[in-house]
């Protein structure tokens, strides 16, 4: 009898990689993808990749897109894991979003606001109908002088009638943990949460979220603010001891007031949840937000009942970096557990046949 | 490799990962949490000992990869090709001419010498994690040695099947004091854990702990008195080196229903088969 040869070699592992990358190639008559094409084009996956990556590099974002085939949650696999190799020199200034020149700005509690709302660039109001003749004549957007107007958050002026709770919850005081230099642990604070959501898998933050408002966890929520729009990143290199800008970044922040009736912890008030994320994402930033509030559950005083408020379930499995490895390894060989799993169940049956049970 | 630093990750990293071995060194079998990094490979596939090995490895150290037992399974030739791209490292099959042997799954069959080194790739390093999904709540289980609701699952597997049914990633118990996991290898392999001259490593990079067994630690495979721990192996012997002690994989050989046992230590197979040539 021959030995089947049921395992592996170097051979096998090359001559699977070339034939993935002449796949990734595509038809070579075609022209191949430029990254700064999909950079420029394909924004949503480039912001979805640089946010669940953890990396702000949009043409690092689509070089990672085009080489996993549009696979997104694999490109932030690969940004991931280069910027796991980067040194770290030194921590930005928080970011200021009041400062934000946003070029979105949506409120969904009042009608108008000082501002003004801003629908910015959405397809939210388009009809989803496939455009055969797409990109034959793209429209040109109007042209507007640019306002220098402040747009504050909503929340501040909410905030100022002392009907929103103050921001900030659960003050950890003194600087937040990095979630990417300290192993997640429970009880983890919202600081730790919000790092941790900010970098979570879309879909499960969306499923999450969708899931407290269908009841499981439900917390009365309103989009007190939706705004997109560029902010400045700051430092202070300690050489100078001031602090510079060296650049923009596009974030999406999502202020989520929540009613609430009050309990033994807290008075009858409106409480926050914060979502805030990498680029262009309304989707993102709205189910963190509800996420978000959803884990506030024991803070507040609430009971803890649902999945969406459950800070260890939700933390453990919102990566899809980790998810997507562990889900994934089940295609590794396993055949040592396995056959100590059949010597097991004939034993079991062996037993149960002589009638010992 | 360019760009890249020794081992692949940079020194802090590898100080802090050093840090959590020694910890875990000092309190057998306790998990030590730590900054687990993403590594170019997926979590779940080995990244918790592919950190451990690179916070370990250094220029002259030897090193061997095994998966299944295997040197040449596909996940074992991944990360050993990665060590020796990212350090240089010299590999090898011979499981006496390692340094460290970073595995999957099994111990191999050939007795580790002092010196030596193992490192353990680990997915749930939590062994109460099916009683008690919460970490939290398991780490309280663990500092106050709760370890009732263990011991019942084994009770009742005996009470209902006549025998306890686990046969991999049985539990032990680390110098009678922290429940451990021993990492999914078949209990068969439980008893290599004891007295070990080797140092044992035990990396898991998606749960982000490190744990260890220091040399010839005590390690005790949960059982009862009236119902001893038994290690299981098909009752059969090696098809290809006629070994009866090895631990053998089953091979189906055609679609009739034929099959042959093989040493899943391929090592151990061929050093067997070369000494008997």
């Amino acid at each position: 009898m021959a030995y089947v040869a049921v395992k592996g070699g170097e051979a096998a592992i090359e001559a699977a990689h070339s034939w993935a990358a002449e796949q990734r190639r595509g038809d070579p008559a075609l022209p191949a993808l430029m990254v700064e094409q999909i950079a420029s084009q394909l924004g949503r996956a480039v912001d979805r990749v640089m946010a669940e990556g953890g990396l702000y590099d949009p043409v690092l974002a689509a070089l990672a897109i085009k080489q996993a085939q549009g696979d997104l949650i694999e490109a932030a696999f690969l940004v991931r894991a280069y910027r796991a190799t980067l040194p770290r020199l030194v921590d930005a200034e928080p970011v200021d979003t009041g400062a934000m020149r946003p070029i979105r700005r949506i409120s969904a509690v009042f009608k108008d606001l000082p501002g003004g709302q801003r629908l910015g660039p959405t397809a939210d109001y388009t009809h989803r109908l496939l455009d055969f003749g797409l990109d034959d004549a793209p429209p040109s957007a109007p042209q507007a002088e640019a306002s220098g107007a402040v747009m504050p958050c909503v929340t501040d002026f909410l905030g100022a009638e002392a009907l929103l709770e103050p921001d900030g919850g659960e003050a950890t005081g003194g600087a937040p943990t990095d979630l990417t230099m300290e192993p997640l642990d429970f009880p983890a604070p919202r600081d730790v949460r919000l790092q941790a959501l900010a970098r979570g898998d879309e879909g499960f933050l969306l499923a999450l979220g969708y899931s407290t408002q269908r009841g499981y966890g439900h917390n009365h929520p309103f989009v007190g603010e939706l705004r997109v729009g560029e902010v400045a990143v700051t430092l202070v290199p300690p050489e100078l001891g001031f602090a510079i800008e060296i650049g923009d970044i596009t974030l999406t922040e999502c202020q989520m007031v929540n009613q609430f009736t009050g309990s033994k912890a807290a008075p009858p008030q409106f409480t926050r949840g914060y979502g805030l994320c990498f680029g262009h994402a309304d989707r993102k930033a709205i189910a963190m937000s509800l996420v978000d509030r959803a884990m506030r559950a024991v803070e507040l005083g609430e009971e803890v009942k649902a999945p969406a408020q459950d800070v260890e379930f939700v933390l453990s499995h919102c990566d899809n970096i980790e998810a997507t490895g562990f889900v994934e390894h089940l295609k590794l060989p396993h055949h040592v557990d396995f056959q100590s799993e059949l010597e097991t169940i004939r034993a079991m049956r062996k037993e149960a046949e002589d009638g010992r049970l | 490799m360019e760009g890249y630093n020794f081992a692949y990750l940079d020194e802090q990293t590898k100080r802090m990962i050093r840090r959590a071995i020694l910890k875990a060194v000092a309190i057998p079998g306790h998990q030590i949490p730590f900054a687990s990094r993403e590594m170019p490979l997926p979590s779940g596939w080995g990244t918790g000992g592919i950190q451990v090995t690179a916070a370990i490895l250094g220029p002259d150290d030897v090193l061997k990869v095994i998966d299944q037992g295997a040197d040449d399974t596909t996940n074992a030739v991944s990360i050993r090709g990665f060590f020796a791209r990212t350090a240089g490292a010299a590999t090898t099959t011979r499981t006496q001419e390692a340094s460290i042997i970073q595995t999957r799954h099994r111990i191999p069959e050939t007795k580790l010498q002092a010196g030596q080194i193992i490192v353990y790739q680990v997915p749930m390093p939590e062994p109460l994690y099916r009683l008690e999904p919460s970490r939290a709540t398991a780490a309280r289980m663990h500092a106050i040695a709760d370890y009732g609701a263990m011991h019942v699952k084994l009770y009742e597997e005996i009470t209902r099947f006549g025998r306890v049914a686990l046969s991999y990633d049985y539990p032990v118990m680390a110098n009678e004091r922290y429940l451990m996991s021993p990492s999914p290898i078949p209990a068969f392999d439980n008893p290599k854990l004891d007295m070990s001259p080797a140092l044992q490593l035990f990396g898991a990079g998606r749960e982000k702990r490190i744990y260890a067994l220091p040399p010839f630690t005590r390690v005790r495979s949960l059982d009862f008195e009236d119902h001893p721990f038994h290690p299981g192996r098909a009752n059969a012997v090696c098809a290809l080196c006629g070994a009866e002690d090895s631990y053998l994989d089953e091979i189906v050989a055609d679609d009739q229903g034929a099959k042959m046992f093989v040493c899943s230590d391929t090592d151990y197979c061929d050093t067997r088969r070369g000494e008997t040539r």
